[in-house]
């Protein structure tokens, strides 16, 4: 436990010495904040139009025309920022060479990823925790449901730690960052792609992509539905990824 | 302490060690000597469980490599070739990462990190990041890195490499003085470094064992004879013959002259001394006698013996 806590406390530094973690922060918070706001800004619109016409009334609930886009917003937009989280994380200590002090000191393989795995996840959730201010925005003006926000935000830690697993993954295939940051995103876009090709393939095709695909998967927990099919996908991707970096820590062993 | 048998490790078609053994003593300093390219660093890799052999068994501290390596892992201290750290922590956070990850427990971690700080004249740096540091000052940064859980085993590759004069010879009295409690397994290309660091020495050529052994006895294996240096003011013709005629002596070579006196090069059996009877010839005849004193078999001599030795049996192998 000493060794994925001082891993951990290793990464959690080199984060906040390098300029990627304040970067990430600035743009990501800029980015859902402009899609907040041209959303909130719509709904303003809408709401508007619905005072005069109460037939749109009906259909207008602020979970539903604020929350749900907003999420799936910034499950998108994860999906271009976690490779960079990751992208450090193996393939610099294989770059410089330090991986082999690292995996001469008395820790298990399965904890130096356990740290490092637990750094990437807890600045996501810092991040994650920094966007909590737009639903608060919301909350001051009218009157949230609590259920969907807290399940919207579940789906979205899930997401992006199976992103940050498949990105770990990924840097510890490769000595280039900036190879695992791209690797890493054509992965997940791809993931991400397969979805709309089920809108294409017919049949049994069309549930196996749509199952697939990584966003596809946080809708329901947008609406407030916590369904176990999808919790079981995302930690099974995480399970996978995590797996195969030991694989590939073991083989970088023999190797040399 | 260490004790290697028949190990074997091949990088694809590459075979970087063959059967590989040797063991070393607990307390003890030997040397690794090699030229480029001869296994060094592959045989220290699998000592410091980064890799496991493909063949053969090493036991460090008493547990195996492969299948003890992390009771093995909290035993040594490693440097490895090219002293890989990093660049963006402090000299201080690093070492505190190294103590915390290395096991040492948090009430002893300030004062060893403390104390090895001070050992390897790190404090004054302490608060600038490793990245900005010059090459000695990484490398010690590296031995401290080694130090910090107060290791039985280290296992330092090529560790004075790239230093000044001034910081070679401190690391090298830092070294020597870890003989006792720790045992020093070093390996190296500056062959003077051994004489005056090491008790053992181990050369390994082309990944085998070429040979091991205190230098003394190395010296004696390679070198069946003594030789003695001296300088005679007389006659060169004379003084040869006159030197032949000492029992024991197999052969004289006149070098030449230096300050009016004859250089003389003595090759005599190891096993009797002929110094004393030399001072007594040269004093009989009234030569005068300038310098006297048996050359010392250089590691270096023994080095490029050993491996010259080596590529003669090989090309003759594969011929
Ligand atoms: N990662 C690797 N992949 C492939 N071959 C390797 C690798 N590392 C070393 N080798 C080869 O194995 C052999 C032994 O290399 P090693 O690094 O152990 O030598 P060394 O004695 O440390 O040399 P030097 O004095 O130059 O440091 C060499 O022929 C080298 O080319
Ligand atoms: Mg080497």
């Amino acid at each position: 436990m000493t060794g994925v806590r001082a891993v951990f406390k290793k990464e959690m530094r080199l984060y906040f010495t390098s300029p990627v973690a304040y970067v990430v922060f600035t743009f990501f918070l800029l980015i859902v904040g402009y899609f907040f706001y041209s959303i909130f800004a719509f709904y303003n619109l809408t709401s508007m139009q619905a005072a005069m016409n109460p037939a749109f009334a009906r259909d207008l609930n602020v979970t539903d025309a604020i929350m749900r886009p907003l999420f799936s917003n910034t499950g998108i937009i994860l999906l271009f920022f976690m490779p960079m989280l990751t992208m450090r994380l193996f393939a610099e200590e294989k770059r410089s060479g330090t991986i082999e002090l690292l995996l001469t000191f008395p820790v298990r393989d399965g904890e130096v990823l356990a740290g490092k795995f637990a750094a990437a996840i807890v600045l996501f959730v810092m991040l994650l925790g920094l966007t909590a201010l737009y639903p608060a925005i919301v909350g001051y003006f009218t009157r949230v449901e609590w259920g969907p926000l807290l399940s919207g935000y579940l789906g979205l830690l899930l997401l992006g730690s199976s992103f940050l697993a498949v990105g770990v993954l990924v840097s510890s295939l490769t000595e280039n960052q900036i190879v695992a940051s791209f690797a890493t995103f054509a992965i997940l876009l791809g993931f991400w792609v397969i979805g709309w090709s089920a809108d294409l393939a017919g049949g049994n095709w069309r549930a196996v992509f749509q199952y697939l695909s990584i966003l596809e998967h946080l809708d329901s927990f947008g609406k407030g539905v916590i369904d176990t099919k999808d919790v079981l996908y995302y930690l099974s991707v995480i399970a996978l990824s995590l797996f195969l970096t030991l694989r590939a820590l073991e083989s970088k062993r023999w190797r040399g | 302490m260490i004790q290697v048998d028949r190990l074997t490790k091949q990088y694809g078609p590459v075979t970087a060690i063959r059967d590989v053994s040797f063991s070393i003593e607990k307390g003890g300093i030997v040397g690794f000597l090699g030229p480029n390219g001869a296994g060094k660093t592959t045989t220290m890799r699998i000592l410091a469980c980064f890799m496991p052999a493909a063949g053969g068994t090493a036991r460090v501290a008493g547990y195996d490599v492969f299948s003890q390596s992390l009771e093995v892992r909290r035993r040594i201290g490693y440097l490895p070739e090219n002293v890989p750290l990093y660049g963006e922590l402090t000299v201080a956070a690093y070492l505190d990462f190294a103590a915390e990850i290395k096991g040492v427990s948090r009430s002893d971690r300030k004062r060893r990190v403390a104390e090895v700080m001070d050992r390897c004249d790190l404090a004054d740096v302490q608060r600038r990041l490793i990245g900005k540091l010059s090459k000695g000052y990484r490398q010690r940064v590296g031995l401290a890195q080694a130090l910090v859980n107060d290791p039985d085993v280290l296992i330092l590759d090529e560790p004075t490499i790239g230093l000044d004069p001034v910081q070679v010879a401190e690391i090298r009295a830092l070294i020597k003085s870890l003989a006792g409690q720790h045992t020093v397994i070093l390996s190296t290309h500056i062959l003077p470094e051994v004489s005056v660091v090491c008790e053992g020495v181990i050369i390994i050529n082309r990944g085998r064992i070429a040979a091991q052994g205190s230098l003394d006895r190395l010296a004696e294996e390679f070198f069946p004879t003594a030789r003695i240096e001296l300088q005679v003011t007389g006659p060169a013709e004379a003084v040869r013959s006159a030197l032949r005629q000492i029992p024991g002596v197999l052969r004289v070579e006149h070098q030449g002259t230096a300050n009016g006196a004859g250089i003389f090069m003595v090759e005599a059996m190891r096993d009797r001394d002929v110094r004393a009877a030399i001072a007594q010839l040269v004093a009989e005849r009234r030569w005068g006698l300038l310098e006297l004193h048996q050359a010392g078999m250089s590691l270096e001599e023994v080095f490029l013996r050993v491996v010259a030795g080596e590529e003669f049996a090989g090309g003759e192998a594969t011929a």
